[in-house]
């Protein structure tokens, strides 16, 4: 840059830092489709549902089904399990969220709020320790809900987190009953 | 600089002489669409009939599979709401499977399907239709050109939903030196990109679908909707492109007015 | 040429940095400080367009290359993915699809400038010949890439081109099989063309870097083709240059936006928006319009063998052009014969593409034949018997002195030196 400039200083800085800036704001609009197009896209956004038939889960058994690619449980609880999750005082969960999409958001963690529709038998979550994503094991574990393998989370009967590193109760996607015996997840 | 003038000047008149159309297809017809040119929209209800048409009428034997029936609520398009969405595509019945006893089964469509094929595979289409396979419609607009030439498609476009309006209204008699030689089964189309004779029995007749705002039904309102619905499916993209485009070309020139007196200034001193 | 250096480490982290590795040192001598003609006119922003046209292709494609698959029934299918479900998915397709012809426009207004300012004579020939290495892996990765589609006009402009090694005496069909992979263009051409068409532009940035290099050692040539002289005759490339280009640059944008945005299928042909079909061919098989010229000198020959010798031969000779023109007058600016038989040259390039997109019939054919032979007339006859017979004007005696004498209405004295 010559330094002997005789235009108005004030008049030349503007022009050039008119023209970084209107540069700098192209260069920010041209980088971020690059970035958003490794974001999920239409296809995968695509509220995928899927339908699930209770009536073949005879009581005390679970299934396990994909969605979203991730296991969903489903579960035909016992009273026994039932009651169980509801003699639970609040104040003992170290997570107190419904952690429910089907109810409003920071709802507590009563076994009625971890169902859907009242229908208690049922219990419908996402089969994914929310400590580091291993999926647990069934009916075992000190609560005699669910296990995790790989770092020791205990969940209940209501699939709330009781003990263990996992940090939340496992989540409950959206679903909805369709019939008395079908649901629609998603 | 004269000379290059000139040359270019008759290099520009060379390239302005249209080229002939793939096997004498007859240029297509000129209308005009909503969607035309660089500030050019859908238009919503003609969208919205132009799927009832597909719906009713061409879907008995054309597929349009890379659409999903979700594509129909997407901004840019015909603007349907999500339960009308979940609604239509609950009136199309797709394969899934296979159960739990092993077999697959049909079910009404989601709106994550894509729109189902009539038929399970392209032979049994063939067999359907006389041979000839009725060519999938979803990028039908863009994978025909309605006439041909440099200069001519430059200014005019390349004519693909000019061509599919054209082929539906364009069913005539024969001339009679040619009907002689009329092959089994087909029907005489001067616009047909494939030579004269096309496999397809004219689709549309007046009146054949009714529209809910008693908007017009004529075989010619008909092939007007559902070339545009096609030119939507074709690039359901399409307005955000000339919108992005418009703003991306303001802004340029924006900056590069910018940078020449950026670069005027620096140069300011030097003799060059 | 910046030989010596004046750098000084500003700071205790850069003298850190250059003790250990001299980069801001070489960025500084090399695109900062390098001494460049005053006089360089806007035929001289391709460079720069170029290696840009390279950096948008390579990020386009990297991310295009997320969402595709390279697999024959799955490819085509994957590109309309890309076109409606992916984010933005249509924008980058179009960005990647119309680059590669705005890639290959700038290519030709820069080799098109090279021809008439002389450029490519010496001490420039490696800079040439490296240029035209440039262009010749450009066009490979440009017919690879317009394969990986896998539509009708991708296949079957596949399928002719890697038919034509069949005509090689004795090794053709082995080669062809080869190539292919198999007995026909399929799925295993496919997928090794996209390897390669991943490959290749790397090579290309490699070999710009080596033709940047090799114009670094003479520096620029510049319109009038008088070397520098002095300190007098040239100004650092930046800010002089760097806003110039960046300038020229931003014009060259708006053109690519016009095309990418509002007609971004009028360069390519509609038929390759139907999926490949083995058993059907299409009416016309034309190539992309950047092939056009030499594709219409390959039919213009009725010879198979004759004609895919004479279609590589037509670039092949663009490696011997430092030899074939005598002139010892560099720039064009200054030989006024030789500035109409350019000028009738590009009219001849211009020509064969126009025939190129016609079917080969009639009078299409007669032209072609032409064009070809005059094509090859340009150099090999016009270009050796030019630099014998033509005169030249005189040339100014140094970069500053022609542009002072183009600055005031009265020319200073002094004499004009003829030829260096």
């Amino acid at each position: 840059m010559s330094t002997a400039e005789h235009a108005d200083p004030n008049r030349r800085d503007f022009l050039y830092i008119a023209t970084g800036a209107a540069g700098a704001v192209g260069a920010a609009l041209v980088a971020w489709p690059f970035i958003d197009q490794m974001n999920p896209d239409a296809s995968v956004l695509a509220l995928a549902s899927i339908e699930v038939d209770l009536a073949p889960i005879a009581e005390g058994q679970s299934i396990t089904i994909k969605w979203r690619g991730n296991p969903v449980f489903v579960r035909h609880r016992t009273p026994k399990e039932i009651e169980e999750a509801k003699a639970v005082p609040i104040s003992d969960l170290p997570d107190p969220d419904a952690r429910n999409a089907n109810v409003k958001e920071g709802d507590p963690a009563t076994d009625v709020n971890r169902v859907v529709g009242g229908k208690e038998q049922f219990l419908v979550m996402m089969g994914v320790c929310t400590h580091l994503g291993c999926v647990p094991l069934g009916q075992q574990g000190d609560y005699g809900g669910w296990f995790c393998p790989c770092h020791g989370s205990h969940y209940d009967t209501a699939g709330r987190i009781r003990k263990g590193p996992a940090p939340q109760n496992l989540p409950v996607p959206i679903y909805a009953y369709i019939s008395d015996t079908k649901i629609s997840i998603g | 600089m004269k000379l290059f003038t000139t040359l270019a000047a008759a290099a520009f008149a060379l390239l302005a002489v249209p080229a002939f159309a793939a096997e004498g297809q007859k240029d297509a017809k000129d209308i005009s669409f909503s969607f035309e040119g660089p500030f050019g929209t859908f238009d919503r209800g003609a969208l919205q009939r132009g799927y009832k048409v597909y719906k009713e009428v061409c879907s008995a034997c054309h597929s349009m599979r890379l659409l999903h029936f979700r594509n129909l609520d997407e901004p840019g398009g015909p603007g349907f709401t999500e339960e009308q969405v979940k609604a239509l595509a609950a009136t199309f019945t797709v394969k899934d499977g296979p159960g739990e006893d092993g077999e697959m089964f049909d079910r009404p469509g989601l709106p994550s399907d894509r729109f189902p094929s009539p038929f399970p595979n392209e032979q049994a289409a063939r067999n359907a239709n006389g041979g000839a396979l009725p060519t999938d419609l979803s990028l039908i607009t863009k994978s025909r050109a309605g006439w041909y030439g440099t200069f001519n498609q430059l200014v005019n476009g390349i004519g693909g939903p000019e061509y599919v309006y054209s082929v539906l209204t364009g069913f005539e008699q024969a001339p009679p030196e040619l009907a002689k030689e009329a092959p089994e089964g087909k029907h005489y189309n001067p616009y047909f990109a494939g030579g004269h004779w096309i496999g397809m029995a004219p689709p549309l007749t007046d009146g054949q679908v009714t529209f809910d705002d008693g908007a017009p039904n004529t075989v010619d309102a008909m092939a007007r909707d559902v070339s545009e619905f096609l030119a939507w499916a074709a690039e359901p993209k399409m307005e955000e492109r000339k919108s992005t485009g418009f703003a991306t070309v303001i802004y340029l020139a924006i900056l590069a007015v910018l940078l020449y007196l950026v670069k005027q200034r620096v140069w300011a001193k030097v003799d060059h | 040429m910046g030989g010596h250096s004046n750098y000084q480490p500003k700071s205790a982290a850069e003298k850190w940095l250059h003790e250990r590795l001299p980069i801001v040192e070489f960025v500084k001598t090399t695109a900062l400080d390098f001494p460049t003609p005053k006089n360089l006119n806007y035929w001289w922003t391709f460079g720069g367009i170029l290696a840009l046209m390279l950096v948008v292709q390579i990020l386009t494609g990297i991310v295009l290359v997320m969402h595709y698959t390279p697999q024959a029934e799955l490819a085509f299918d994957s590109v309309e993915h890309i076109m409606r479900d992916v984010n933005y998915g249509w924008l980058l397709r179009y960005m990647h699809a119309n680059g590669a012809s705005m890639f290959f426009i700038a290519v030709y207004i820069h080799i098109f400038r090279g021809m008439y300012y002389g450029s490519y004579k010496a001490p420039r020939e490696v800079l040439w010949i490296i240029g035209v290495l440039i262009y010749l892996v450009m066009m490979a990765t440009a017919f690879m890439g317009y394969v990986l589609p896998w539509g009708q006009m991708s296949f079957w402009g596949a399928k002719v081109i890697t038919n034509l090694f069949s005509a090689i005496p004795f090794v053709g069909e082995a080669i062809t099989t080869w190539l292919w992979g198999g007995y026909a263009v399929d799925n295993p051409t496919l997928n090794r063309f996209f390897s390669l068409h991943y490959l290749l532009p790397f090579v290309l940035a490699g070999l710009v870097g080596l033709h940047i290099w090799a114009l670094h050692v003479p520096g620029n040539n510049n319109p009038t083709g008088v070397s520098v002289k002095s300190g007098q005759d040239t100004v650092p490339f930046h800010p002089y240059y760097t806003m110039k280009d960046s300038f020229a640059i931003v014009v060259f944008l708006i053109i690519f936006a016009v095309f990418l945005f509002f007609s971004p299928n009028y360069l390519g042909h509609a038929i390759n928006y139907e999926p490949a079909n083995p058993l059907s061919t299409p009416a016309h098989i034309v190539p992309e319009w950047y092939y056009l010229p030499f594709y219409a000198i390959l039919r213009a020959i009725p010879d198979k063998l004759g004609g895919v010798i004479a279609m590589f031969g037509s670039i092949l000779i663009l490696f011997v052009l430092p030899w074939l023109d005598t002139s010892k007058v560099r720039s064009g600016t200054y030989r006024p014969l030789y500035k109409v038989f350019f000028w009738l040259f590009v009219a001849a390039c211009i020509g064969l593409g126009y025939l190129g997109s016609k079917p080969p019939e009639g009078w299409y054919v007669t032209f072609s034949r032409l064009l070809t032979f005059y094509y090859f007339f340009h150099f090999l006859v016009i270009l050796p018997l030019l630099g014998l017979l033509e005169t030249p004007k005189p040339l100014p005696s140094s970069i500053s002195d022609d542009v002072l004498a183009k600055k005031k209405p009265v020319l200073p004295e002094g004499k004009a030196v003829p030829a260096e």
